[in-house]
C-alpha cells in the first residue's frame, strides 16, 4: 500500500487555506485558561489520592485495634490547633495575592508574597513543634507510625509550597517579574488552597479521632 | 535528531507564521523547535518525539530483558528436577520478570506511545510541560537501571513482583533486596504520574482549534482515560512501597501485627493499585486497536460514542475489583460476593468494545496488512484470557486454582493479548511515522505467526498444568507429579515465541536502513499525525490544523484548513478551551534545558541513598531544590519573556 489511498497534503504546502487568525490572542492567562492551572489540578488529584489513602490506612488501623490510641494519652493538640488557625487565616492573604496577581500589581504582589513566605515558614516551624507533642514515637507501634506518617506527609507539601513561594518572591524582585510570572503567582496561590484544605481532615484524624 | 544550528535569537520578536511560507517557514520553525547536535544539547532535548522515541526504545529494551528472564525460567522448568538455576536465582528471576514487565515495560510503553503520538494526533507542537517530560524519562531510566544493576550485583529483589509482607518485611528479608524493589517502584511511579499529568493537560488544553470532545481520536481518548487511572491508582503503590521502606529502614510498625499493624493492609494498598494496573496496561492496547482498525477497514469506527463511554466505564470499574486478588485471605463473604459481581460487570464495557471493532471490520473492506493481523491475534488471545478471567471471578474456582499455573496462563493471555499483540501491530503501523520507512511485510507475517503460535503453545498448556495442581513460583518439581510433558511443551512454545520477537527486532533494525520510503501517509489513514511529515519535523506542523471532522484527513481531501498567527521567532503554541477547543491563548513552550536531567540525578541519588540511611532525604533536599530552581528560573529567552 505504498501508494497513498487518500491523497493528503503534508503541512507546509504553500497553498494551505488560512482559515483562522490566532495572532490577537493573549500570551498568558489565569485560572482555567492556563495549562499550568490544570497541571496543578492534576497534582492535587495525585497528592489528594495519597492523602486519602493515608487517611484510609489510619481508619483501617483504628477499626482493627480494640483500643485507640495505642498510647497512654491522645496527642497534645494545641500546636496543631494553632497551626490550623494560622493556615485558615492565611487563606485571606493568599486570596489577596491571587487577586493582585490577576491585576498585575507588582508592588502589592511583592508584599503579598513576602507575607505568604512568612506564613509558610511559621507554619513549618509550628509543624516541627507538633511532632514533639504527639506522645508516641514512630517506631513504638502502628498508631505512632501512622500518626507520624500523616503529619510528615503533609509537612512535605508545606515545605514544597514554602520553597516555591520563596523562589517566586525572589523572582518578583528581579527584571523577570513580567507577564506570565503573574500567572505563576496565581498558580502558587492555587496550590496553597490545596495545602490548607488537605490539612483539615488530617488535623481531625491526628488530634481528634484519638479523643473520640 | 534534527540537525538544527544554534538557535537564532536576533529575529524580530513579532515574526509570525503569516510572514513566511513554504520551505522558509518550515526551516525557520524547525530551527526554533529543533534539538541541537552536541551531547549537552541532546541531553537537554524537550521535544516530545525525541523523548517519546527514547521511552519506546527503553521500554522495548526492558521487554527484551524481561523476556530473557522468562526464557531462563522456562528452560529450568522444562524437565523435572532440572539443575540449570537454583532456588535463590529462580526467586530473583521471577521477581525481576514480573517487576520488569509490569513497571518497566507495561505502564511505560503505553505512556511512551502517548508521549510520541498524542501531541501529533491533537495537532499541537509539543506535549504540555515538556521539561517535566524530559525529567520523567530520566527518572524512569534511572529506576530501570537501578533494578537491573542491582540484579547483576546479586542484590536483585527475590520477593515476587508484589512483594507481600511479611516476606518482604524486615524480619524475613534482611539485606537490601526488598528495598531495591520498593525504591524501583518510587522511581517508576514518579515518572508514570508525571507523564499522566502531561497527557491529561495536552488533551484538555492543547487540542487543535475545532477538535471538540466528539472529534478526539479514540486513541487519544483511551490514553486520556488511562492517564486518569494512573493518577488515581499509582499513589496507592507508592504509599505501599514507602510504608514498606519505612518499616524496613526506620522501624515503623505499619505492617507488623504484633504492634497494631496489619499484613493484609499491604495487600489492600497494593491491589488497589494492582488491579487498575491491569487496565493501565490494557487501555493503551485498545488505543492501538481503535487506531488500526478504521485505517485498515477503510471506514470510520462503528460506535464511537459507545467506545468512549466503555473506556470511561472501564476506568471507573477498574477501581472496584481489587479484592478479587485476595479471595483466599479469608475476607467476609459479603465482600467476596460484591467483588465477584464487579469482576463480572467489567466484562460488559470490554465486550462492547470488542463488538464495535468487529462491526467496523464487518462493514468495512479490510486490508490484511501486518498491523491488522496482530489486531486479530489480539481478539483471539484477549478474549480467551477474558473467559478464564470470568472463571476466576468466581470464589470457589479462584480458591481452587489460586497461585497455580492456571492463573499464570490467565494473566499472560490478558496481558500479552491485551497489550503486546496490539503493541506489535502499533509498531508496524506507526514505524513509518517514527522513521520515514515501512517495515518489511514478509518478515511481519513471520513475526506474527511465530508469536501467535509460540504464545499459544507456551501458555495454553499452563491452564492444564494449573488444574493439575502445579503451583506458581516453584523452581522445580518431582517427576512423579506428572507435569513434565506439559512443561516441556510450554518451554518449546516459549522458544518459538522468543524467536518471533527476534524476527521483530531484526525487522526493525533492517527496515531502519533499508525499508521502503513511506511518505507522510502510507496507509491512507485519517488522523492528524499522518498530516505531518515522516518522520515529523521538530515543529510537527508548519501551521496548526483546523479540525472539522473526526477523521480530518478523510474529510478534507483538498488539504487541511489551518489556523495562523503563531510566532515564527520563538516556541509558541495555541492553547484551547476544554470542551469546544476554542483558541484561548498563544503560549510560549519551554525551550531545551539540562536542568531536568540534573534534577533527575539529584532525585535518583536521594532515592538510592535513602535505602541505606534516612538522612539521605535531608542531604538530598538542597541539591533537588537547587536543580528545580535552576529549572524554573527564567533565562531571559524569548520563551521566558513572552
Amino acid at each position: 500500500m505504498n501508494a497513498p489511498v487518500t491523497e493528503t497534503r503534508p503541512s507546509g504546502a504553500d497553498e494551505q487555506r488560512n482559515a483562522y487568525d490566532l495572532s490577537r490572542l493573549p500570551t498568558y492567562g489565569f485560572g482555567a485558561k492556563s495549562p499550568m492551572w490544570w497541571g496543578t489540578l492534576g497534582f492535587f488529584a495525585i497528592e489528594g489520592m495519597g492523602f486519602a489513602l493515608a487517611l484510609g490506612t489510619y481508619l483501617y488501623l483504628l477499626q482493627l485495634n480494640p483500643s485507640w490510641p495505642l498510647a497512654p494519652a491522645p496527642p497534645d493538640h494545641w500546636a496543631g490547633t494553632l497551626n490550623t488557625v494560622l493556615l485558615l487565616a492565611s487563606l485571606w492573604p493568599n486570596r489577596v495575592a491571587d487577586r493582585n496577581a490577576r491585576r498585575q500589581d507588582l508592588g502589592r504582589v511583592r508584599r503579598d508574597l513576602i507575607v505568604m513566605s512568612l506564613v509558610g515558614l511559621a507554619s513549618v516551624t509550628l509543624r516541627l513543634y507538633e511532632f514533639t507533642g504527639l506522645g508516641v514515637s514512630w517506631d513504638q507501634n502502628a498508631y505512632g507510625s501512622i500518626t507520624w506518617v500523616l503529619l510528615a506527609l503533609h509537612l512535605t507539601h508545606l515545605v514544597t509550597d514554602v520553597g516555591d513561594t520563596l523562589v517566586l518572591a525572589a523572582l518578583m524582585f528581579t527584571r523577570h517579574a513580567t507577564g506570565k510570572r503573574f500567572s505563576d503567582v496565581g498558580d502558587n496561590a492555587f496550590y496553597w488552597y490545596f495545602v490548607v484544605l488537605s490539612w483539615l481532615p488530617i488535623y481531625l484524624a491526628v488530634y481528634w479521632l484519638p479523643r473520640w | 535528531m534534527s540537525d538544527a544550528a544554534p538557535l537564532p535569537r536576533d529575529l524580530p520578536r513579532d515574526l509570525r507564521d503569516t510572514d513566511l511560507d513554504g520551505p522558509a517557514l518550515s526551516e525557520r520553525l524547525a530551527r526554533i523547535w529543533g534539538t541541537g547536535r552536541g551531547v549537552i544539547a541532546r541531553l537537554s532535548s524537550v521535544d516530545h518525539k525525541v523523548i517519546g522515541r527514547r521511552y519506546i526504545a527503553t521500554a522495548f529494551l526492558f521487554l527484551f530483558l524481561g523476556g530473557l528472564t522468562a526464557i531462563v525460567m522456562r528452560l529450568q522448568l522444562a524437565r523435572p528436577e532440572n539443575g540449570l538455576v537454583g532456588p535463590d536465582t529462580y526467586n530473583q528471576l521471577f521477581t525481576m520478570h514480573g517487576s520488569t514487565m509490569m513497571f518497566l515495560f507495561g505502564v511505560p510503553i503505553g505512556e511512551a506511545m502517548a508521549v510520541y503520538l498524542v501531541p501529533l494526533m491533537v495537532g499541537t507542537r509539543n506535549i504540555a510541560f515538556p521539561r517535566l517530560n524530559a525529567f520523567s524519562y530520566w527518572v524512569y531510566l534511572s529506576g530501570g537501571l537501578f533494578l537491573w544493576i542491582s540484579f547483576l550485583l546479586n542484590i536483585g529483589p527475590d520477593v515476587g513482583w508484589f512483594a507481600y509482607v511479611p516476606l518482604s518485611g524486615p524480619e524475613y528479608s534482611p539485606g537490601k533486596r526488598a528495598d531495591v524493589w520498593a525504591q524501583m517502584i518510587t522511581f517508576t511511579e514518579l515518572s508514570g504520574l508525571a507523564v499522566a499529568v502531561e497527557i491529561i493537560v495536552t488533551v484538555l488544553k492543547q487540542r487543535a482549534p475545532g477538535m471538540t470532545l466528539d472529534r478526539i481520536p479514540l486513541f487519544v481518548w483511551a490514553l486520556f482515560v488511562n492517564s486518569f487511572i494512573i493518577v488515581f491508582a499509582l499513589p496507592a503503590v507508592m504509599l505501599a512501597s514507602t510504608f514498606l521502606i519505612l518499616d524496613r529502614l526506620i522501624g515503623t510498625q505499619l505492617f507488623n501485627p504484633a504492634e497494631g499493624g496489619d499484613a493484609l493492609l499491604f495487600q489492600h494498598l497494593f491491589w488497589f493499585f494492582g488491579h487498575p494496573e491491569v487496565y493501565i496496561i490494557f487501555l493503551p492496547g485498545t488505543a492501538f486497536v481503535s487506531a488500526i482498525i478504521p485505517t485498515f477497514a477503510r471506514r470510520e469506527i462503528f460506535g464511537y460514542l459507545a467506545l468512549v463511554l466503555s473506556l470511561i466505564a472501564t476506568g471507573f470499574l477498574s477501581f472496584g475489583l481489587w479484592v478479587h486478588h485476595m479471595f483466599t485471605t479469608g475476607l467476609p463473604q459479603l465482600g467476596a460476593a460484591f467483588f465477584t459481581a464487579s469482576s463480572m460487570l467489567i466484562a460488559i464495557p470490554n465486550g462492547l468494545q470488542i463488538f464495535c471493532w468487529i462491526a467496523t471490520l464487518w462493514d468495512g473492506r479490510p486490508v490484511w496488512r501486518t498491523p491488522l493481523l496482530f489486531v486479530c491475534g489480539f481478539f483471539f488471545v484477549f478474549v480467551a484470557g477474558g473467559l478464564s478471567g470470568i472463571m476466576l471471578a468466581s470464589v470457589p474456582i479462584d480458591t481452587q486454582v489460586h497461585d497455580t499455573y492456571f492463573v499464570v496462563a490467565h494473566f499472560h493471555y490478558v496481558l500479552i493479548g491485551g497489550n503486546v499483540f496490539p503493541l506489535l501491530g502499533a509498531i508496524y503501523y506507526w514505524f513509518p511515522k517514527f522513521t520515514g520507512r515501512l517495515m518489511s511485510e514478509r518478515l511481519g507475517r513471520w513475526n506474527f505467526w511465530l508469536v501467535f503460535v509460540g504464545f499459544n503453545v507456551a501458555f495454553f498448556p499452563m491452564h492444564i498444568s494449573g488444574l493439575m495442581g502445579m503451583p506458581r513460583r516453584v523452581y522445580t518439581y518431582g517427576p512423579e507429579m506428572g507435569w513434565g510433558d506439559l512443561q516441556m511443551l510450554s518451554t518449546a512454545g516459549a522458544l518459538v515465541l522468543f524467536s518471533g520477537f527476534l524476527v521483530f527486532f531484526w525487522n526493525v533494525a533492517a527496515s531502519l536502513r533499508r525499508g521502503d520510503i513511506a511518505g507522510p501517509n502510507p496507509w491512507g489513514a485519517g488522523t492528524l499525525e499522518w498530516a505531518a511529515a515522516s518522520p515529523p519535523a521538530p515543529q510537527n506542523f508548519d501551521r496548526i490544523p483546523l479540525v472539522t471532522h473526526r477523521e480530518p484527513l478523510w474529510a478534507e481531501r483538498a488539504g487541511l484548513p489551518v489556523a495562523t498567527g503563531l510566532s515564527a521567532a520563538y516556541r509558541e503554541l495555541v492553547v484551547t478551551s476544554v470542551a469546544e477547543a476554542e483558541p484561548q491563548l498563544r503560549e510560549a513552550s519551554p525551550e531545551p534545558s539540562i536542568w531536568p536531567l540534573v534534577a533527575a540525578l539529584a532525585v535518583g541519588a536521594t532515592f538510592i541513598g535513602s535505602i541505606f540511611t534516612p538522612h539521605a532525604v535531608l542531604w538530598g533536599l538542597p541539591p533537588i531544590a537547587a536543580a528545580l530552581t535552576g529549572w524554573f528560573w527564567p533565562k531571559g529567552t524569548p520563551e521566558d519573556e513572552a
